[in-house]
């Protein structure tokens, strides 16, 4: 089914690269490098379910943060309320953002374009402003997370290796997950609903209903990364949904390419690698980083995933020839 | 006011009336398709041919009127339960999934009526069920050797054809052409002719189409519509002969130096 070309063998190389990463960190005794990446991972996962419904749903959701947020925040409360068991934990993360996508979704497809993307933006800034307003968890301020999820021994989330490997699994679940989905018929339905609305109802396809259960699926998934981002940061606050995080998540998906299921995962290592090393370099990086992302979107349609692609093409016919 | 329903008819459409503003774009319409039929509606620019497919598929809602189709009133239906009645519809302008394969166009058309999507996990372009009809409509058509090409590399011609085995991948019962040949070379419409002359002999066929050579060759009945309204209906040689058509239509066509009878 894989083909061998040079996007696929990149990806592969990448995909084994992070299996491989927390060795490398124990040997130069990088501390850092694997926090760093625990973030890319988490970041990742969510770049990879907002592109089941942006890139293949041709669903532009503006508000995607909110699902970190919710699910960061199931972790949060509960364990404010000393409930630390994962098991309880992640399952009132993964309803509560299914359940809250399920709402949004439902009023929000109603519309289309400009409208469908301002609602959701709206919602996710309604999240932002109702958590910021609970004081006893926090408020503005923010909660701190003393204890991480608990699981049944010999599972840690506390030992930074083994969280890390729980962020991969669950990362590659994630991309695998949307692989299956989107080569079997609901894929196949909620990519002719992108690609053209009314032919679909046309040809007999009650499209409202499955672009409504991509939207829940992604929602659930993103989720799941913020019950993973609230562990990995301690600590859940307002600003994990706020609008601009959104809109990472949204340059992740372009940037790395809409085309394929890992490929928010090449834009989100790039992305998060590229600001940790200019904002290095200087306070301004974004200065920098903002034309890179212009450059990107007018010369490699597909992202980093389509750039790879021609390249691999002209490769090939220059081998031939 | 309507008509009782005629068991004979395929499609019976009553008493249809659509307004946009001010414009009255179908009036007063009624005519009947019977089963095995190849009804043809001609009518000049603006008569509201496609405003009557539109109706009839469900795209937009008539102010008034009834539409039965195969004995059910199907007035109130969607587009995509209208569909699954087995009415299908090709768009007069190219409505195609253009970043998918010809092949995977009309996988999508067999997988409509294939009861609902909600699988998430097989592959379905290694589904017999849905790839064998869509290849049947594609070689059809005369595209096997396109199937695979995205939809958006194929020429003008391939997409009329590609428009027809996509509503053909639906196992229809009737089909509703909007304009098959427009826009085609004289050969491509050849072809089209031919093609429709055979499906014919299988299907019950409404069309629309601006081609008078074709529409005169291909025809049980004919419709003429003028200003969303039915001027005269029947056989091919009594519309020819019929002097309102003539005057409101043909001579009308003649002076453009338009299409001729």
């Amino acid at each position: 089914m894989l083909k061998l070309s040079l996007r696929n063998v990149v990806v592969g190389a990448l995909l084994v690269s992070l299996v491989l990463l927390p060795i490398y960190a124990q040997l130069a005794h990088d501390r850092f490098m694997l926090t760093l990446f625990t973030r890319i991972l988490i970041l990742g996962m969510a770049a990879v379910s907002l592109n089941l419904i942006l890139g293949f749903g041709g669903m532009m959701s503006f508000g995607h943060a909110a699902y970190l947020g919710i699910g960061g925040y199931a972790v949060g409360m509960l364990a404010h309320e000393h409930i630390y068991s994962g098991f309880i934990q992640w399952p009132v993360a993964i309803l509560a953002s299914a359940l809250f996508a399920l709402v949004i979704g439902a009023l929000s497809l109603r519309t289309r374009g400009v409208y469908f993307i301002m609602i959701t933006l709206a919602f996710a800034q309604m999240a932002y402003y109702i958590v910021s307003g609970i004081s006893r968890y926090g408020g503005d301020d923010g909660l701190t997370i003393y204890k991480r999820s608990e699981f049944i021994a010999p599972l840690n989330l506390s030992d930074k290796t083994q969280f890390y490997y729980v962020c991969l699994a669950l990362l590659y679940g994630s991309i695998y997950l949307t692989w299956r989905l989107i080569n079997s018929r609901f894929g196949m339905a909620i990519q002719g609903a992108r690609s053209n609305a009314l032919r679909m109802r046309a040809i007999g396809f009650p499209t409202y209903r499955y672009r409504l259960v991509a939207f829940v699926i992604s929602g659930t998934l993103c989720g799941l990364a913020g019950a993973l981002l609230a562990n990995h940061t301690d600590f859940v606050s307002p600003a994990m949904m706020y609008w601009t995080r959104s809109g990472d998540l949204i340059i992740m998906v372009v940037l790395g390419g809409m085309g394929s299921a890992a490929g928010p995962l090449v834009g989100a290592v790039a992305l998060l690698l590229l600001e940790e090393t200019l904002s290095g370099i200087t306070e301004y990086w974004q200065i920098i980083l903002g034309p890179l992302l212009l450059l990107v979107v007018l010369f490699a349609r597909g992202g980093i995933d389509g750039m790879l692609n021609t390249l691999g093409a002209k490769l090939r016919t220059k081998v031939r020839a | 006011m309507s008509e009782p329903f005629s068991d004979k008819a395929m499609l019976q459409v009553d008493n249809l009336a659509k307004r946009f503003g001010g414009i009255v774009a179908t009036d007063d319409l009624s005519l009947t398709v019977a089963p095995g039929e190849l009804h043809a509606i001609i009518g000049p620019n603006g008569a509201g041919k496609t405003t009557l497919i539109a109706q009839l598929s469900g795209q937009l809602k008539p102010d008034s009127g009834r539409i039965h189709f195969g004995g059910a009133d199907i007035t109130a239906l969607s587009m995509h339960k209208r569909s699954a009645l087995g009415l299908a519809r090709s768009f007069q302008i190219t409505s195609l999934f253009l970043d998918l394969s010809a092949l995977d166009n009309a996988a999508l058309a067999v997988q409509a009526h294939a009861g609902h999507s909600f699988h998430f996990w097989r592959d379905a372009r290694g589904e017999a069920e849905l790839r064998d009809p869509a290849r049947a409509a594609i070689t059809r058509v005369g595209l096997a050797n396109r199937a695979d090409e995205p939809a958006s590399s194929l020429s003008h011609g391939e997409h009329r054809l590609l428009e027809l085995a996509m509503a053909l991948s639906g196992k229809p019962r009737m089909l509703l052409l909007d304009e098959p040949m427009a826009g085609l070379g004289p050969d491509e419409s050849a072809r089209m002719v031919e093609m429709l002359r055979a499906l014919k002999q299988e299907y019950t066929i409404l069309l629309v189409e601006h081609d008078m050579e074709a529409v005169f060759a291909l025809a049980d009945r004919i419709t003429v519509l003028v200003y969303g309204r039915v001027i005269a209906s029947g056989r091919p040689d009594e519309i020819r002969a019929n002097e309102q058509v003539r005057e409101a239509y043909l001579g009308e066509a003649e002076v453009e130096g338009g299409p001729h009878v």
